[in-house]
């Protein structure tokens, strides 16, 4: 019956915990909404060890409670003199005990789920045809910003990373400059980027993230990179895997597909091939490396410079003065690129219409 | 303070201090340097928390905001807690071991003037081109990138820093193994001095990677070496593993004489001995082994595999076991006492479950793939500064108040003293207990700013309106030292009444060799045992009087790190400035001098002779 009673509570209590965690946080953005089985594994975890301090707490509290309630020297009286006790063996081995038992709770889950969430053998399965089972994503991070290479696909994007769901999506990072970290709370735990080695896991995604708030998952870097390092945002979509492989068509056709619409647009293009070209490639299909953020599907995005507001504004804005809003950056004033001299309104207007027009979707 | 000092000019006060070997003077210099600079990381604390104060802000600029972090960690860990802590253990360990002073007193002076100099060093950097901002731990491929001159004041500034840090362990190493009074058993010692005992061993083991670390970025930013640039076959997790192997350690070095405090203070306030003393010991002990054993824990995303991640999750869980039982001895020692609530008490009651939830918040970041998600993310932030402010800087006020008397023979301001205590207390949780959630959240730490509308703007206006209730805490407490001092009320011997060590024991103000004679230890917590059998004087001693020898006062120790403080300019302009190889030369110079006079002239000391100690009546109290 006691034990009973104990496992209802230990249970109640969980629950508890577990409204009460799920209820915070956006669902694009919080560990406390796994989006995919390794975000959701970590928040087992985070249940089960939550549990145990919770369990800690409560016991230490009471204990607590009841000793500065019992035995203040204003009930006990000003001249007691309380008996000198030395200890007790069979207390000390009982809180002794009861830790280990709890921390083998934990550990032990622990350990699977390390050797699991670092399985990254599935990378190397072909299907018959020799062609890969699952997607691969080189990720590179650089001074505030982020490239994704698909080397199996042959396509390259950057920013804003296109997953498709119910698989294991691999990762390759690595940094080109300094360390970064690559971060997607809602999706599952980060894992560094090394200058000098490539780290490997992967992260999977139940659904679609058409239905979130922004229709993007919101990614991060984790480790302080220079002065923009909380700048260094990235976006991910997950698309359903038809919708995916569509995507990656249109990707490795970018090149053709992005029509440019207007004389304005067509005058930013020239603008974008004198000044801007040396960087910044505008086809999805290629490899990594690339100086500048690939800008293939621009119009398509969902940030300008991965933190702010998709707007024609915000685009002037970040080509007029890139140190103002991310300092530190790679990216030259636009005095570099233009003789001495800052773009006009006009020529500004043009780029971005012209930025704006490359875009696959409809 | 004492009534000596105050018929000398400030002259010959501040050339006393320069030169002083006395522990108990040192102690004061660690206290007023330690308290300053705790005071300059406060102020970088509440900036930080201004500009988080609302999404968006622009109060400080993104490069800026790197130099004050940066600062706000490397002053409050080695410039503010290491130093106040050693204010403690100088002001208390011998005469709590029953010693005249500490083993090397010219060694202690010349700890103290090696971090006194490196801690303004460092913080020079502020006025010539801008402070380190790779983070308090300078993370190789950034640290290495960094423009300017902020990571070279980092890491010359830390250097000589540490040096003194080094020194003042092993001082404190040899004290206590050597100069225990008779019958003072390694089984008697308090709980305070086996955790300074255990901290040192610790700093004697942690602080060469550190060495060796902060080197090899001297070398590869100042001279062209290239240990950390992957580029020229460098690796730059090496740095890490070096940072870290250190770094942990230091979490212990801060927080096991923060347990001793509160094991002392515990049992006063409670007037029963420390419940398990021997288990305490030997808790303490395995913490201080097992925390050499755990640094990778920092690392679990740097991408080890899973075998070294699953290795390091489990041992560090294990830290949990000694510091459990620490905690429950802790409650049992007050079960069946009789509790008295003075402010040091106060402290000591908040800390059990403050640290308790910082703690536990460890374990949940030792499950690896948990710490996946956690890592550098704000739940960190809160985890550690549960435990920093929770564990050591609770222990540091409550040392503070309850060491005052044995330091200044005054009493701090009780009142006052609970003002501080509950605006502090308040104010520490209100701060950090949100920013678990901001991290569970997805907010990633030292972030100059945060877009609005991620669902973190009312937790981090909570946490920086905490942030204020600390700032107006410590305000208090500074007013209450200056009313304490300029009020001036002598206390006497054992103020609290309740004393149990030896150090009580002693008449105030402690005359400058401690003991007349040296004292006999009958058992754990001697000075309860004589009061208890009645003895007046609160000590019987081992020895008959006799002359006693002591150590002469020098300048020296000063010099020698003043030197090192110049050579350190041109080191830092080496490449740059036509005069930086001869600074760096003359600074070598002025130390190598300093340190051949010591060598060659014979310093014998001098002899308080046994009439002068017969007419003498030490402390009047």
């Amino acid at each position: 019956m006691m034990k009973g009673i104990k496992k209802w509570r230990l249970f109640s209590l969980l629950t508890a915990l577990t409204v009460f965690l799920s209820g915070c946080g956006a669902e694009h953005l919080s560990t406390l909404n796994p989006a995919g089985q390794v975000g959701r594994d970590q928040y087992n975890l985070l249940l089960i060890s939550g549990a145990i301090v919770t369990l800690v707490i409560i016991v230490v509290t009471i204990v607590y409670i009841l000793t500065i309630v019992k035995f203040r020297r204003s009930k006990v009286g000003e001249d007691l003199i309380p008996v000198q006790v030395e200890g007790s063996h069979k207390l000390e081995l009982l809180w002794t005990i009861i830790p280990i038992v709890l921390l083998l709770i934990l550990a032990v889950p622990t350990v699977i789920y390390t050797y699991n969430l670092a399985d990254v053998s599935g990378m190397e399965k072909v299907d018959e045809d020799g062609d890969k089972k699952a997607v691969t994503v080189n990720v590179e991070a650089n001074l505030y910003w982020w490239e994704f290479e698909y080397p199996d696909l042959g396509i390259i994007t950057a920013q804003e990373l296109v997953v498709p769901t119910q698989e294991k999506v691999y990762f390759n990072l690595k940094a080109a400059d300094v360390k970064h970290s690559f971060w997607i709370p809602a999706a599952g735990g980060k894992l560094d980027t090394n200058v000098e080695n490539i780290n490997q896991f992967y992260l999977t995604f139940d659904n679609s993230s058409e239905g979130l708030k922004d229709g993007v998952f919101y990614g991060k870097c984790a480790e302080l990179c220079g002065p923009s390092h909380a700048l260094m945002d990235f976006k991910v979509k997950s698309l359903d895997r038809e919708d995916f492989d569509a995507w990656v068509v249109n990707m490795q056709a970018s090149a053709e597909e992005q029509t440019l619409e207007g004389e304005v647009a067509q005058q930013g293009e020239e603008i974008f091939n004198t000044s801007c070209i040396q960087c910044h490639a505008v086809s999805g299909a290629g490899s990594a490396g690339g100086v500048g953020p690939n800008l293939a599907t621009f119009g398509d995005r969902n940030r300008v410079a991965g933190f702010m507001d998709h707007t024609e504004d915000n685009i002037k804005n970040w080509i007029n003065n890139p140190e103002e809003y991310k300092p530190g950056n790679l990216m030259p004033q636009p005095e570099e690129l233009n003789k001495g001299n800052k773009f006009s309104d006009q020529e500004l207007t043009a780029l971005a219409e012209y930025l704006m027009g490359l875009t696959v979707e409809d | 303070m004492s009534s000596v000092a105050q018929k000398k000019g400030i002259g010959s006060v501040i050339w006393d201090y320069l030169t002083t070997v006395d522990h108990k003077k040192i102690a004061i210099l660690y206290l007023i340097a330690g308290g300053i600079f705790f005071v300059i990381g406060g102020i970088e604390a509440m900036l930080i928390r201004i500009q988080l104060a609302k999404p968006d802000n622009d109060f400080l600029s993104a490069g800026l905001y790197n130099e004050i972090i940066t600062m706000h960690g490397t002053t409050m860990i080695f410039l503010a807690s290491m130093p106040l802590l050693f204010a403690f253990m100088n002001a208390v360990v011998p005469l709590q071991i029953g010693a005249r002073d500490v083993a090397f007193p010219f060694l202690n002076s010349l700890g103290f003037w090696m971090f006194f100099f490196g801690g303004i060093f460092l913080n020079l950097s502020w006025f010539m081109g801008g402070a380190p901002d790779a983070g308090w731990t300078s993370y190789a491929s950034l640290s290495i990138a960094s423009p300017g001159h902020g990571i070279d004041f980092y890491a010359l500034g830390l250097q000589i820093s540490g040096g003194g840090t080094l020194i003042a362990g092993i001082n404190f190493l040899v004290t206590i193994i050597n100069m225990r009074a008779p019958g003072m058993t390694y089984m008697r010692m308090p709980l305070f001095t086996w955790t300074t005992f255990v901290a040192s061993a610790l700093i004697l083991f942690a602080f060469p990677p550190l060495t060796v670390g902060l080197f090899f970025m001297i070398f590869d930013r100042m001279f062209g070496g290239n240990f950390f640039d992957h580029t020229m076959g460098g690796n730059t997790v090496i740095w890490e593993h070096l940072f870290w192997i250190f770094g942990h350690p230091e979490v212990y070095i801060l927080a096991l004489p923060a347990f001793g405090i509160f094991s002392e203070i515990i049992p006063t306030f409670s007037r029963k001995r420390l419940f398990g003393y021997s288990a305490m010991v030997f808790a303490t002990v395995l913490i201080g082994f097992l925390g050499f054993m755990v640094w990778a824990h920092h690392m679990f995303t740097t991408g080890m595999g899973p075998t070294a991640n699953a290795i390091f999750s489990v041992a560090t869980m294990a830290i949990a076991v000694p510091t459990g039982v620490k905690i429950f001895n802790w409650l049992l020692t007050m079960w069946g006492g009789s509790i008295k609530f003075t402010t040091p008490m106060l402290y000591a009651l908040a800390f059990i479950p403050s640290f308790t939830a910082g703690g536990i918040t460890g374990i949940m970041q030792a499950s690896a793939p948990l710490d996946y998600q956690l890592h550098d993310s704000y739940f960190i932030v809160a985890h550690f500064h549960y435990v920093i402010i929770g564990g050591v800087v609770l222990g540091l006020l409550a040392g503070l108040h309850f060491y005052w008397p044995l330091m200044f023979n005054t009493m701090l301001d009780e009142t006052l003293g609970k003002v501080t205590f509950w605006l502090f207390l308040i104010g520490f949780h209100l701060t950090f207990f949100i920013q678990h959630f901001l991290g569970l959240l997805g907010m990633p730490r030292r972030v100059f700013t945060y877009g609005a509308d991620q669902g973190w703007d009312l937790f981090n206006l909570i946490s920086s309106i905490g942030a204020i209730f600390m700032a107006v805490a410590v305000i208090v407490l500074v007013v209450n030292i200056i009313m304490t001092i300029s009020r001036n009320k002598l206390v006497g011997r054992d103020p609290w009444g309740d004393g149990r060590t030896l150090e009580w024991a002693i008449p105030q103000p402690v005359p400058f060799y401690n003991f007349k004679q040296t004292p006999l230890v009958r058992g754990l917590d001697t000075y309860w045992i004589e009061k208890q059998e009645g003895n007046k004087e609160g000590m019987i001693y081992a020895e008959p009087i006799g002359d006693i020898h002591m150590p002469n006062n020098s300048i020296i120790p000063f010099i020698m790190s003043f030197g090192l403080f110049v050579g350190a300019f041109g080191a830092l302009y080496n490449g740059e400035q036509a005069w930086a190889v001869p600074v760096l030369i003359l600074g070598l110079i002025i130390t190598f001098s300093a340190m051949a006079t010591r060598s060659l002239k014979d310093d014998l000391g001098y002899h308080v002779h046994k009439e002068d100690l017969m007419k003498d009546k030490g402390g009047k109290h």
